[in-house]
């Protein structure tokens, strides 16, 4: 709590920003966003990671993260998201490290699909026009990611987490000031 | 002197949340200034849901909201807090700034005097006055002569 | 053949325009503040509140003054208001037994601990209509003020729980459901109906309150306590981890009792119909502790014989939001649809005048 630093310097205009980044990249997989520029979030999180928390979970949105004390109490300040101890109950999971499994998260109903889990992944790095090849809504023909510090099986999970459609999670890939999502529509074939 | 207990934070926080704004300013007026604090989270006006119970001692259900304002100061190493009723923006600054310097044992004995005890006054002065207008409307029954 | 058709900005422009001038009235009349609207009509500004189900008394004041008055209206400005700000979470379960007492009855009970106390109340006047209120700027005579002031005092039905008369409340913590995030659905547990009928349109629950009286429902309630007053507001904020008071609400509580003649699992005993509200709202505290006694019909094993015991009924057409809505927007432009209708109408007549050919002549 010693260490406790600001959050948004103007949290209407600055959350809306990142809204309109994580939505622009939502609606455009594979395309990388900027967001976060300016924010000191206490490590393990990237400036990405903690300007899509600071937008998107408040008291509403159960949290669960691995980004240790210090990262917690900020998030809990800042966002007044209850934290809770099974990623599975979470409405955003943070993973900093080694991300939770796909299938253990929420992932939703036939009938309320909305509640499947947004799992904020921080990655190493994110370069858009080699890697990944991503198909599907929001794309014409194919867009190109690479993503630095995937998880490992990550490809794979992915393509279980789509067939479940409309059930499943949403993921957004963050790494420093920059971020692209995978909404659960999106195909990923290895580059 | 070390940091507050928490009952006494409580009870300091409790009686910022109910003064006006120019009743706080007006008795830090009268001491010498604090510093200007960093703003960890600007006041911001949001909503609480009131909560009662159930046949009033049952289960928890939700009443309705109520508007709320908080506001965060560093000052030193102390982190000040303000939970507000209602929409001042000025009051939840003053809360939370007087809170970042009561955690100060510096400072602490001379705001508790001249600040928190004489707002602590008046809100009991306003509370007494209030008892005593409900004690004039307390029915005194007394018996009538049996009839027969 | 169906014609789009646009039009109507100018004339709602003027409209809008003429609305406002009526809401100031004569200009020559000295306008109304918000404070004047806050202080000087608190019970329709505690209706907004209870309606618009958000406390703040200002904003009330407010949202009258820019209905005309029209209450339901200046609930509708709140409760859309209110979806604009951010929710902190929620408060810690008012203690209603420390309520700071305004006032304090009892129908079932002449002498009770912390006695009767009438506080500022309609009851016992004459209802004349006062035309020295007509002569403005008379300075009115103060309240008196007692000897013994007015403490906390316990709640009558704590008095008959701990003879066991009274049916004990489930206490306990569990999270409340909460309407404004998850929709209505049935069967509805008593937090949800609880706080469904804590906004609910005054007008309705009181006919429907009457209606149990009437014999719409089987119930012979007392007035076991009713109680207003000033309540602290606690919330533990996530950073804190500790309970903050926010200040104080006025609320009113009202305990209907009413006899439960027992079932195979419990004994005759009183049961509790709950009411409580924010603000001074004592006739609509009333009536939501008779409608939450008459909803627990199906949980205690009684007959469902009434509309106020029929929760889907109840439950479905308690607010006058959403009620307005749906009857007013049928003044909105509906020419498509009735225009099908006169077709079918037309074709209808012209069918069962081909198979009457004589009785057209």
């Amino acid at each position: 709590m010693t260490a406790l630093t600001a959050g948004f310097a103007d949290p209407v205009l600055d959350a809306q920003a990142t809204f309109r980044a994580v939505l622009e990249a939502m609606s455009r997989p594979g395309r990388v966003q900027r967001a976060g520029a300016g924010l000191r979030p206490p490590g393990p999180l990237n400036a990405a990671a903690a300007a899509v928390l600071l937008s998107l979970a408040d008291a509403d949105t159960p949290l669960w993260l691995d980004a240790g004390a210090e990262a917690e109490a900020w998030l809990r300040f800042h966002c007044g998201a209850p934290v809770v101890a099974a990623a599975g109950a979470a409405a955003f999971v943070l993973a900093t490290r080694a991300a939770p499994a796909l299938a253990s998260l929420a992932q939703g109903s036939e009938e309320e699909p909305q509640q499947g889990a947004t799992l904020v992944l921080q990655v190493a790095g994110l370069e858009e026009g080699a890697g990944w090849r991503l198909t599907g809504p929001g794309i014409a023909h194919e867009h190109r990611l690479r993503v630095a510090g995937a998880p490992p099986g990550f490809v794979a999970a992915w393509a279980a987490n789509r067939a479940a459609f409309p059930c499943g999670v949403d993921v957004v890939l963050c790494a420093g000031e920059h971020l692209a999502a995978l909404p659960r529509t999106v195909a990923i074939a290895e580059g | 002197m070390t940091a507050p207990d928490t009952e006494q934070r409580r009870r300091w926080m409790a009686v910022l949340a109910r003064a006006r704004a120019e009743e706080i300013a007006g008795l830090l007026a009268g001491l010498p200034p604090l510093p200007e604090p960093e703003r960890l989270r600007p006041p911001e006006t949001g909503l609480v849901m009131v909560r009662g119970r159930m046949g009033g001692d049952g289960g928890p259900f939700n009443l309705g909201e109520m508007t709320v304002t908080r506001c965060a100061v560093r000052l030193g190493d102390a982190v000040g807090h303000a939970y507000v009723a209602g929409r001042d923006k000025r009051q939840a600054e003053l809360a939370a700034l007087l809170d970042a310097a009561l955690q100060d044992p510096a400072r602490r004995d001379a705001l508790l005097a001249g600040v928190i005890a004489p707002l602590a006054q008046r809100q009991q002065a306003a509370r007494d006055a209030e008892a005593r207008k409900a004690a004039a409307t307390r029915v005194e029954f007394f018996a009538m002569q049996t009839t027969r | 053949m169906y014609v789009a058709v646009k039009g109507g900005e100018r004339a709602i422009s003027a409209a809008h325009a003429w609305l406002e001038e009526t809401r100031r009235g004569d200009p020559a009349v000295p306008e109304l503040s918000v404070a004047q609207i806050e202080q000087q009509m608190p019970l329709a500004v505690d209706r907004v509140m209870a309606e618009g189900s958000c406390h703040d008394r200002f904003l009330a004041a407010l949202a009258i003054k820019q209905a005309k008055g029209d209450l339901i209206e200046a609930a509708f400005l709140l409760r859309a208001y209110r979806t604009t700000l951010p929710r902190f979470g929620a408060s810690e379960p008012l203690d209603t037994a420390r309520m700071r007492l305004r006032r304090r009855i009892s129908a079932t009970y002449k002498d009770l601990p912390g006695g009767q106390v009438l506080g500022p109340t309609f009851d016992y006047t004459h209802r004349l209509l006062d035309f020295a209120l007509a002569a403005e700027g008379e300075p009115r005579a103060s309240a008196p003020e007692g000897s013994a002031p007015v403490g906390e005092a316990p709640r009558v039905t704590e008095l008959l729980t701990r003879e066991g008369l009274m049916q004990r409340e489930q206490a306990g913590d569990a999270e409340p459901g909460d309407l404004t995030r998850q929709p209505l659905s049935f069967p509805a547990a008593r937090d949800a109906r609880l706080q469904n009928l804590a906004r609910g349109d005054e007008g309705f629950l009181l006919a429907l309150g009457y209606s149990t009286q009437r014999g719409y429902g089987n119930a012979h309630p007392f007035v076991g306590e009713i109680r207003l007053g000033h309540v602290t507001v606690e919330f533990t904020p996530p950073e804190l981890g500790f309970p903050v008071e926010l200040g104080e609400i006025g609320i009113t509580e009202c305990q209907m009792v009413n006899q439960f003649k027992g079932s195979r699992t419990e004994p005759a005993q009183f049961t509790r119909g709950y009411g409580l509200v924010f603000g001074h709202g004592e006739r609509r505290a009333m009536a939501m502790a008779l409608v939450d006694r008459a909803l627990r019909a199906q949980e205690l094993g009684e007959d469902i014989t009434a509309p106020a015991q029929d929760a889907e009924f109840v439950l479905y057409h308690s607010d006058n939001i959403e009620a307005t809505g749906f009857v007013e927007h049928l003044k909105l432009p509906h020419y498509v649809d009735f225009q099908s209708e006169l077709e079918n109408l037309r074709t209808i007549r012209r069918a069962a005048e081909a198979a009457l050919p004589e009785a057209a002549e």
